[in-house]
């Protein structure tokens, strides 16, 4: 390892991404939009329900159980009509997504314990017709009568059950395995494609010497993106960092090595930029799907879990979530940083080992 | 000192079931401008690759330097440089980046980098575009500029693969000129063309064609070995003489040059007597006469061979 080499093949690296605008851009493009779009789009608690109504008791007692779901604010009231056929057109239209029909005999089919109110689901929307279903069980005959119920739900860390707390530091991974693997992978193919390659390789360059050369300048992009992340997290979503700030650097710098390392290891195989691009995607879709990132991890089936397992974003979240929401210590989840670790020293071994300094 | 640079036996390469370069045998000696001639896809690059390491050879040995080849590759490469057919210096790079960034690759010492840099731009003409990006400059000063950077640690020897495959006549003398030059101060140079005008001012020149080596000597030896076996016929038709001439025995090739028609024969004395016979018979009343042999001459007759041995 030759340190002058070394350096040389850093400032290089710089000066090409300092005049690759549209990159240069998206190193900062990328966590900003990202970090907006999940943000605010990204609602996995489902508020705000267009519903329909009919109330064809017009009773006391209907009037208060109609008042009663729309104060749970899962569903509010955008339309009141007469009949039922009205509510299904309004469905059928995509004006409402939940009917609610009250029938004239309501009170008597209460008495008598049988089905008293029937709500419409607009079932192409799975989401919605989950949080309708939870809303169907809340007790229903004579509220103030019946006893609360039963089992009380109480979050921890995230009271008020906002995504963005459980996104933002789940995001940072998403977007560090995004970049990070794409940036690296595309980075050593085009240099193979533009025959750049053939020549470097007949100079006393190593190996080790242009692996690292090529990815510690975005170790230092990779903890940029960590801080837009963060900062706008705060700022705009006001996600606490409840841990150690050196901890969440730390499980940043993790992820990256690990998510370079593998870019390099692609690239080591890609032969132009598209076939790296697909690679990446390859690694990605998972990584963002399975990692329980979006969904939680112990509802996925034992064959997914596994895969999971092998991809760094899912360790990474188990860290973050760890370091962030709960205070928690990087000594409190060493089997993540060891996971992490290890990962990063077999894909960087097999990278350098298969980077081959010919062209055979 | 080993008087030699280069010395390869029985060097072959395979790809898949196509031997690119079979069984080629070649001594370079130190100091020499040595060529490669032949067509494209004749075994050349794969034979220049060979040599510096890039390719393992599927059976031959190779001393290059005084070092084993591929087994001492990484030795080798401080001690070489390479110019490959395509421009592959940093289009996104300043022209004195370029060289910043070789100079610290190739190990030139750091006191001495900023100065060596300065010499090269003056020496390769490229001090007016030292700010420009490597990317916008033309063909001719890219070429200068990956000849400074492929000799910018002044190597021993200096592998060339069609260099002047992109520029025009008037940057190709220019550039052999630099050849010269450094050849004078004891870089080995090992360049391969299809250029005649090119391989004619080499010391020493090799024509490779479908990975055997058919040819190997100082040009005008290789000429000079031709002696008698080119005739040039002026005649009215030349066209139709050219046809009747073909079908011959004994000629190798006819070309038409002008007005002339340069032919070309297997070594047979009394060849030209029967040709000015067949031409009559013919009806076409020519001059024939024995010409200087040139080095496309001897690149026919080397490439030509097989064909003259089916035709005996």
């Amino acid at each position: 390892m030759n340190r002058r080499r070394l350096w040389a093949i850093m400032v290089k690296e710089i000066r090409q991404l300092r005049r690759d605008r549209v990159t240069a851009a998206m190193i900062v493009g990328i966590p900003s939009l990202q970090l907006l779009l999940f943000g605010f789009a990204i609602n996995l608690d489902v508020r705000g329900i267009d519903a329909g109504i009919v109330d064809q008791a017009n009773s006391s007692t209907s009037r208060a159980l109609v008042q009663d779901l729309m104060a749970s604010g899962v569903i509010v009231e955008r339309e009141r009509v007469a009949t039922p056929a009205q509510l299904q057109d309004h469905i059928r239209s995509g004006r409402i997504s939940v009917g609610v029909i009250v029938p004239a005999d309501f009170e008597r089919r209460l008495a008598e314990h049988r089905e008293a109110v029937q709500v419409l689901v607009d079932g192409s929307d799975t989401s919605v017709q989950n949080a309708v279903r939870q809303l169907a069980q809340m007790p229903l005959s004579d509220a103030r009568a019946s006893p609360p119920s039963a089992i009380s739900v109480l979050g921890f860390y995230n009271p008020e059950r906002r995504s963005a707390i459980n996104i933002v530091p789940g995001l940072i991974g998403v977007i560090l395995t995004m970049t990070m693997v794409l940036f690296t992978a595309v980075a050593v193919v085009r240099e193979r494609e533009r025959g750049n390659l053939e020549m470097l390789i007949t100079t006393p360059v190593s190996s080790l010497e242009l692996m690292l050369g090529k990815v510690l300048p975005y170790v230092a992009i990779g903890l940029v993106q960590t801080s837009i992340v963060l900062l706008l997290g705060a700022w705009v979503f006001q996600v606490p960092v409840r841990g150690s700030l050196v901890d969440v650097y730390l499980a940043a710098l993790l992820l990256i090595a690990a998510n370079l390392s593998l870019g390099l290891l692609i690239s080591t195989r890609a032969q132009s930029q598209f076939q790296a691009m697909q690679m990446g995607f390859f690694v990605m879709l998972p990584s963002i799907l399975l990692s329980g990132f979006m969904f939680p991890f112990a509802g996925m089936p034992v064959a997914a879990q596994w895969i999971a397992e092998v991809l760094p974003l899912t360790h990474f979240v188990r860290l973050i979530r760890g370091i962030m929401l709960r205070g928690a210590a990087l000594s409190d989840l060493h089997h993540e940083v060891i996971v992490l670790a290890v990962f990063t020293l077999v894909m960087m071994t097999l990278a350098v080992r298969w980077f081959r300094k010919r062209l055979d | 000192m080993n008087p030699l640079a280069i010395r390869a036996t029985g060097l072959t390469r395979r790809f898949g079931d196509l031997v690119a370069v079979d069984a080629v045998s070649l001594s370079v000696p130190r100091g020499s401008v040595y060529g490669f001639l032949g067509p494209n896809g004749s075994g050349k690059s794969t034979t220049i690759r060979m040599l510096c390491g890039l390719l393992i050879p599927s059976a031959g040995t190779v001393e290059v330097l005084g070092l084993r080849i591929p087994q001492q590759a990484e030795a080798l490469k401080h001690r070489i440089g390479y110019m490959t057919q395509r421009f592959s210096l940093f289009d996104d790079l300043l022209v004195i980046e370029n060289l910043e960034f070789l100079a610290a690759v190739r190990g030139v010492p750091k006191a001495e980098t900023g100065a060596r840099i300065q010499a090269m731009l003056r020496e390769y003409h490229l001090q007016d575009c030292a700010q420009q990006l490597a990317g916008t400059l033309s063909g001719g000063q890219k070429q200068r500029l990956a000849l400074a950077g492929a000799v910018i640690h002044r190597p021993d020897l200096l592998l060339l693969d069609e260099p002047t495959s992109a520029v025009d006549p008037e940057s190709r003398r220019d550039f052999w000129e630099k050849l010269f030059d450094l050849a004078d101060i004891g870089t080995t140079i090992l360049v391969s063309t299809h250029y005649m005008d090119e391989a004619e001012r080499c010391h020493r020149l090799a024509i490779l064609d479908h990975g055997h080596l058919v040819a190997d000597g100082v040009p005008a030896d290789l000429a000079a070995a031709l002696d008698g076996r080119v005739l040039k016929i002026v005649c009215a038709k030349p066209r139709q003489a050219q046809a009747q001439l073909l079908a011959a025995a004994g000629v190798l090739s006819v070309a038409q040059i002008g007005s002339e028609l340069r032919v070309m024969t297997s070594p047979n004395p009394a060849l030209r007597d029967r040709l000015i016979q067949l031409l009559a018979a013919a009806g076409i009343a020519a001059t024939v006469a024995p010409t200087r042999p040139n080095l496309e001459d001897v690149f026919v007759a080397a490439t030509h061979a097989p064909a003259a041995e089916q035709a005996a």
